[in-house]
């Protein structure tokens, strides 16, 4: 056998990692410490901000997934945000006792059951939603747009149907209502644990892509899902799967929003979709790093910004995208594509 | 002789408007390497992505042991053991070596033997096993695309312009590569430009133009006969080094 | 002269014929038929909404472009002439000095989003449209100084437009003369010429290069046409026939605020009126503009007497609540979309 002479590269080429986007985070914080002046004010700040990006990441790492995946943007992602939210009802009300009780451990596990029964029905809508609306429409972005637009004008009034268009207010479990005092600064319980779930959350990603045989499929469609299936690989199930999956993440940022906002309206949802999208555009389309860190860098520049000039916050935020684009104009992880 | 693996016929493939396969008609026998020659846009790629699956065939019938392809979606065309190696090789550049291999695999990792083989055909691909595939160079993706091509055995493997692009030395040692699979139960159907590539490893040969087949026969045949390579060709043997 | 006028577009069906006929002669007429103010409220909202949705068919019908910022141009034309009739006096040049404001910004807003986003693809483009047309609504109720904030801003039209003004004493068919009419004739066929217009552009050599865009985005760059300069003018017009619309609405309402002219609703609005109607056939903004806004203002009252019949059933009330018709709206657009991509024009086309 002859062997294959060595190419040129006779040393291994480094596997890039690329880290600079990362730092931006950090930077980000540093610069608005002395433009807030203490360090109370800075670390409540910043921890709203590391919970709002948290939960944002949530809310729109299904969408980045499923538009890498699948070349699909589903305009009414919000819509299962917001059922995410309402679902909370369904647990809050009759075990409202658990809600209010003192111990930690009934608190964590109403918790639980409001993610359970959200992503759930977040996951079953989002089969049919995938089923009925989005399968016809593959490959047609302009239709894409028009019809998930449809089908969350009509979930939303689903929603005014079912619950009611007043306001419901959902206050969270005793445990995690009120703040912690570190020095001078009030840090608000529920953000740390915002903070907490949404890492469990990122973790738990990372692992799945990069662990898996599942995410290995994902990470390749991705990229090219023709070569995929090619390989004998029935890439539409892992699409319907990827959705529905997207769906029950949806959800679950609903649950973590509705007790943040501890008030559930129905266009909630939707409200926070502009910079859901401000975020995946900010990240890289399909890039499940960068709407982490694009989630964190908007959370930060909102809540600096809403502090230090309250009128160009949304501003800022489109200053932000528009900066990040001109530096990277496929996003801060721009995803290989075909 | 015997049953050929995979018959095309009267195969007609559209893409929007245009019309690109005006009936194929051929057949590729078991066993051995048969190579699809013709000029840019004769149809060769646009040939093995119908059988594939990629593209659907608007007439004709693709069998292969008995099964009609044209009635099937490409996932299942490629569990009935076909292999796909494309153009712009589709490797997955953001996985690593050992990701894109394990990929053409049904199981959680390559089995040990097969994988110590691949090794031994393209020893790059051992040193770069746990490397991102987008760092390999031009002619070591090519390498990693065939590899996933053989992970498993293979009964048929499509390869679409290996030599693509790549440099005279990694032809050659491509031509060694292949020339070892020939051993093996697999039968290859390979589309080329490069007639002396084509020439070396050849049995049998198919000529397109304009979405159609214009000879078919051994590659024994086409080598000795320069006329006819002129005609269909419009070159001689020794014309491409 | 008929075909000149309608540059040789026709309906090219006799239903078709009949219906834009009806829905010209009833806003033509539409003082004269409907005395009262909720009636001449409802014609005049639908003569510049069919300019609007006529504008949005321009961008998203013939061009292929979904842009979300739309409402922001319209909102750019009511505040233009709003906030010029508040600021400088309630005569003419203020009016002229609104529009011409209005228009330069929106011209110029266009040419930058145009520009930069132009060249991404069709989904990029649609967010940062959606992205820039948020900012602008809370830029518009952040500035109270100028723009009255969430409340907007009340003022005076010029002398000739005021319903306290009338043309001369005695009446027409027994209505009065005012300023109110003359203001809705204004607002009639301004919005008649800017469609008129409207229809010579999309069947302009330009126009059809347009169509040629948005089915082949790829061959058109490849027969020569610079896509993007294309698709950047039709965004311009697109905005500018959109500021106008909003100049009419400020000059009906005397009044302006974000809630009725850059809210998202208004947004979904025109969506639903563009995709029922028909895309790409200017005709379908003005059937989809009547049918919605007369379903907005008169189906809510039969929804409402429906759903009192329906009381005491478990779901069906609340399905038919007065509220929800945006249910059944948003239920006639996804049917569209799947089965009628032509709209309703094209349906009747087709028969």
């Amino acid at each position: 056998m002859t062997a294959i002479p060595a190419t040129k590269a006779a040393v291994l080429p480094k596997l890039q990692r690329d880290w600079l986007p990362v730092l931006l985070v950090p930077i980000v914080a540093i610069v608005a410490f002395p433009l807030i002046g203490n360090f109370s004010g800075w670390l409540t700040l910043t921890v709203a901000g590391l919970a709002m990006g948290m939960m944002i990441f949530i809310m729109a790492s299904g969408l980045t997934l499923v538009f890498g995946l699948m070349d699909v943007l589903n305009f009414g992602h919000g819509v299962f945000i917001s059922i995410g939210a309402f679902a909370v009802t369904l647990v809050v009300v009759p075990l409202a006792t658990m809600v209010q009780a003192d111990s930690v451990l009934a608190n964590v596990a109403v918790l639980l059951l409001c993610a359970v029964v959200a992503m759930t029905l977040t996951g079953a809508l989002g089969w049919a939603f995938e089923r009925a609306i989005v399968r016809p429409v593959y490959g047609q972005h302009l239709k894409q747009i028009l019809v998930t637009m449809g089908g969350m004008i009509v979930a939303e009034q689903l929603i005014h149907v079912i619950w009611g268009a007043d306001p419901i207010s959902v206050p969270p479990p005793e445990a995690f209502r009120g703040s912690v005092l570190i020095g001078d600064a009030a840090i608000e319980r529920y953000r740390i644990l915002a903070v907490a779930v949404g890492l469990a959350v990122f973790v738990a990603m990372l692992l799945v892509l990069n662990r898996t045989k599942i995410g290995l499929l994902i990470r390749a469609g991705v990229e090219n899902g023709e070569m995929v299936e090619a390989l004998g690989y029935r890439i539409r199930q892992l699409f319907v799967g990827v959705f529905v999956a997207g769906s029950a993440l949806a959800g679950l940022g609903g649950v973590m929003w509705a007790f943040y906002r501890q008030t559930l309206t129905p266009g909630m949802g939707m409200e926070v979709m502009v910079l859901i999208f401000i975020v995946i555009i900010i990240g890289g389309l399909g890039s499940v790093g960068g709407c982490f860190l694009g989630s964190l860098l908007v959370a930060l520049v909102a809540n600096y910004t809403g502090f230090l000039a309250p009128k160009v916050a949304l501003g800022s935020n489109i200053l932000l995208m528009v900066l990040i684009l001109m530096w990277r104009p496929q996003g801060l992880y721009p995803v290989a594509k075909r | 002789m015997a049953e050929p693996l995979l018959t095309l016929a009267g195969v007609n493939t559209k893409i929007g408007r245009y019309h690109i396969l005006h009936g194929v008609d051929f057949a590729v026998p078991k066993g051995g390497i048969t190579m699809l020659l013709g000029r840019n846009g004769a149809g060769k790629t646009t040939t093995l992505r119908t059988i594939m699956g990629l593209w659907r065939a608007a007439e004709g019938r693709i069998l292969f042991e008995g099964t009609d392809l044209t009635k099937l979606a490409t996932p299942e065309i490629a569990r009935l053991g076909i292999a796909y190696v494309p153009e712009n090789m589709g490797i997955f550049a953001d996985l690593t070596v050992r990701e894109n291999l394990v990929l053409a695999t049904r199981e959680r990792a390559p089995d040990a033997r097969r994988l110590q083989w691949i090794f031994g055909l393209f020893p790059a691909l051992e040193k770069f096993y746990a490397l991102a595939a987008g760092a390999l160079s031009g002619g070591q993706k090519q390498m990693l695309s065939i590899a996933r091509a053989i992970i498993e055995p293979r009964k048929l493997i499509l390869v679409d312009e290996p030599t693509k692009g790549l440099a005279p030395s990694i032809i050659r040692n491509m031509i060694t590569a292949f020339k070892e699979l020939k051993q093996t139960e697999t039968t290859i159907l390979l589309v080329e430009q490069n007639f002396m590539f084509a020439e070396s490893l050849g049995d049998g040969v198919a000529v397109m133009d304009d979405g159609k087949i214009r000879h078919a026969g051994t590659m024994k045949a086409l080598a000795a006969d320069r006329d006819l390579q002129q005609r269909l060709l419009g070159l001689h043997l020794d014309a491409h080094q | 002269m008929l075909t000149s006028l309608l540059s040789g577009d026709f309906p090219r069906s006799r239903a078709l014929t009949a219906i834009l006929l009806a829905i010209f002669a009833l806003l033509a007429l539409a003082p004269f038929l409907f005395p009262g103010t909720q009636p001449l409220n409802v014609a005049a909202k639908i003569c510049y909404f069919i300019v609007l949705v006529a504008s949005y068919d321009l961008l998203l019908g013939y061009t292929g472009i979904v842009s979300f910022a739309h409402t922001m141009f319209f909102g750019i034309g009511g505040y233009g002439v709003g906030l010029a009739l508040y600021s400088w006096g309630a005569d003419w040049g203020a009016v002229a000095a609104g529009v011409v404001i209005a228009l330069v910004l929106s011209i110029v807003l266009s040419l930058v989003i145009g520009l930069v986003s132009l060249r991404v693809r069709t989904i990029f483009f649609a967010m940062i449209t959606l992205a820039v047309a948020s900012a602008f609504l809370i830029l518009a109720s952040q500035l109270s100084n100028l723009t009255g904030g969430e409340d907007g801003r009340s003022f005076s039209v010029p002398a000739l437009l005021r319903p306290s003004f009338r043309l001369f004493e005695g009446q027409v068919f027994g209505v009065a003369v005012t300023g109110r009419i003359i203001v809705y004739y204004l607002v009639f066929l301004v919005s008649l010429a800017l469609f008129l217009t409207m229809i010579r552009i999309v069947n302009s050599p330009f126009g059809r290069v347009l169509q040629a865009i948005r089915e082949n985005t790829f061959r058109a760059e490849a027969i020569g046409y610079r896509t993007v300069v294309y698709r950047t003018i039709a965004n311009c017009l697109g905005a500018g026939m959109a500021t106008m619309a909003g100049a009419l609405m400020a000059l009906w309402l005397r009044y302006i605020g974000p809630e009725t002219s850059l809210s998202f609703s208004i947004m979904i609005d025109i969506l639903l009126m563009v995709v029922i109607g028909g895309m790409g056939t200017m005709y379908g903004a003005a059937i989809g503009a009547t049918i919605f806004i007369l379903a907005q203002n008169y189906l809510q009252s039969l929804m409402g007497l429906a759903s009192k019949s329906l009381e005491g059933l478990p779901l069906l009330p609340k399905l038919l609540h007065p509220d929800r018709w945006l249910l059944w709206l948003g239920v006639l657009f996804i049917l569209s979309v799947y089965f009628f991509p032509t709209g309703i024009v094209g349906r009747l086309r087709r028969n």
